[in-house]
């Protein structure tokens, strides 16, 4: 593939100045440094914060893996990993272990991220304040002052009005202790993993303009109440297909009389789970069987 | 009331361009003490609430506010932290119309727990039964903890905006026109209301109004304005029985007599 376009498709000058926004990021952990996002050729809401931050980081000797929901075969994954495919001629894979860089549209891998991998995040609201206080002007002043409680009356709300914090993506964390950030609608079931992660954490908004980062071993803590904890989602089964516990779960409708299937979301952990023998009861028989 | 005042403000100017909106006003406030501010329209009441209450900047002259540690501080000189943490700990302010000082769109119960939140409080239990017993002290039912103030009449929105401001037991309360809006009955029970909390948490406040029943009935002094400036300072009884300034006498005796 000749480079009908620069490298990674960004020109040089804005790819210093998205970088130098990523360094300020990772320098005030959770923090929202505001930059000069760029057209992309990709509507908004499809992922050009991360696009950008990819574009940005990436070299010759990258090895690319995008998600959305989990999976690497649905639109949005496929057409982001063969954009840098073509414009930045990097190889690409679908196994995280493989991967030096994730981006990813709202989940966060199963597989524990090791040191030196980045995991790039597609954020719609970088501010997690917005429903509480429409004002920009004011809810830049909160994180300033490090005025939080809002946060926790939307959570109060939640007690009220469900009996237990109904929130269940798009979690609110507080990152080392002071700035507090979206963790874009990731399921909450992955706030956890956020914490102490030994991956690099990137997280692009391109519509709003703003990056966010959490450097490798920050704490990451889940806000919550003291009569009323922090949990993540929990499924009454496992996977149906490779029989994984204590993993995040699709529901999958079958049929019109209330069949249903719960899958993992993750569909590269679900494979390897697979091909090392695992099997759910909606498995079937392995393939060499039915030859 | 002790001997130290809780609040003095001196030669207190502020311009808006070349218009005046309050000029050159002097006031000591003790603690418990009620002043009342009076004045017809557009005489410089509300903007010297807001030069005081730090919500606007002012143009001259200072206010000095005795801290909780004892310390008389500059309030035109603290931090921006500083004074949004007055600002939601030891002080209150009551707008006139409620919709300015609630959050709509969340239940009762959460925007009178929200300044527990705000101090750090993490707790629900907690948060839900002080909210329930702020709600009863300002006669709201208490299975309406969980509706939005949307859902409210006026008296009950302005009952709401009271007790969010006195869950974290303040010691300064500001009120712009605390009862204007609201029919007269409904005027009479929360002005009965806020003089029982005033007595029973020995709160100090200062009230715009510019109705001299609510000034007679809630405060201990009061200062009349016009054009800018404190024209007549004195105690109520004294000011409205007795007045001395002809614009006062004209103000007291255009009270509707029924």
């Amino acid at each position: 593939m000749t480079a009908h376009y620069n490298f990674a498709y960004l020109d040089e000058q804005t790819k210093r100045m998205i970088r130098r926004a990523i360094l300020k990021a990772i320098a005030i952990p959770g923090y929202q440094v505001p930059f000069a996002s760029r057209e992309m050729p990709m509507p908004c809401g499809w992922g050009t914060g991360g696009v950008q931050v990819t574009a940005s980081i990436i070299g010759p000797d990258d090895r690319l893996k995008v998600i959305d929901q989990g999976a690497d075969d649905t639109t949005n994954a496929v057409s982001i990993r063969a954009f840098f495919a073509k414009v930045a001629n990097v190889a690409t894979t679908t196994h995280t272990a493989e991967a030096t860089i994730i981006q990813t549209r709202h989940r966060i891998p199963e597989e524990k991220l090791t040191a030196g991998q980045v995991l790039v995040y597609q954020v719609p609201i970088p501010e997690p304040l917005r429903f509480l206080e429409p004002r920009e002007t004011e809810t830049r002043k909160m994180h300033a002052l490090e005025e939080y409680g809002l946060m926790h009356v939307k959570l109060y709300e939640d007690i009220a009005r469900h009996g237990r914090i109904a929130t269940t993506y798009a979690y609110p964390v507080k990152v080392e202790g002071r700035y507090v950030m979206d963790p874009s609608p990731t399921p909450k079931f992955d706030n956890p993993k956020m914490h102490q992660s030994e991956a690099l954490q990137l997280f692009g908004a391109g519509r709003e303009k703003r990056i966010y980062a959490v450097p490798p071993y920050t704490d990451v803590v889940s806000l919550d109440f003291e009569d009323h904890p922090f949990e993540v989602n929990r499924f009454t089964e496992p996977c149906a297909l490779c029989g994984a516990e204590g993993v995040y779960l699709d529901e999958v409708i079958l049929d019109d009389h209330g069949g249903h299937m719960y899958v993992c979301s993750d569909t590269d952990f679900c494979e390897n789970r697979r091909a090392h023998g695992h099997r759910g009861k909606l498995a079937g028989h392995p393939l060499e069987a039915a030859e | 009331m002790t001997d130290e005042p809780l609040l003095q403000v001196s030669n207190l100017t502020k311009f808006f361009g070349p218009r005046v909106g309050c000029e050159d006003v002097t006031f000591d406030l003790w603690p418990g003490e009620v002043l009342a501010v009076v004045g017809e329209s557009g005489s410089g009441k509300t903007t010297l609430l807001n030069c005081v209450s730090t919500r606007l900047e002012a143009s001259a002259g200072e206010a000095r506010y005795r801290m909780r540690d004892g310390e008389m501080r500059n309030l035109f000189e603290l931090s921006e932290a500083e004074r949004r943490f007055l600002m939601r700990t030891d002080w209150g302010f009551v707008h006139q119309n409620p919709a300015d000082g609630l959050r709509m769109t969340v239940s009762a119960g959460a925007n009178v727990g929200e300044r527990m939140m705000a101090t750090g409080d993490r707790h629900y239990g907690r948060i839900r039964s002080t909210a329930i017993e702020w709600l009863g002290r300002v006669e709201i039912a208490e299975d309406r903890i969980d509706d939005q103030p949307r859902a409210f009449s006026g008296g009950m929105r302005q009952r709401l905006q009271i007790a969010r401001n006195l869950v974290t037991h303040p010691r300064l309360v500001f009120m712009d026109e605390p009862t204007g809006g609201l029919d007269v009955s409904v005027q009479a029970r929360l002005l009965d209301l806020l003089r029982g909390l005033v007595t029973d948490l020995g709160l100090a406040a200062i009230v715009v109004t510019h109705d001299l029943a609510v000034a007679r009935l809630l405060s201990h002094r009061m200062m009349v304005m016009k054009d800018g400036r404190v024209i007549e300072h004195g105690l109520t009884d004294r000011v409205l029985d007795d007045p001395r300034e002809p614009y006062t006498q004209l103000l007291v005796s255009s009270i509707l007599q029924v």
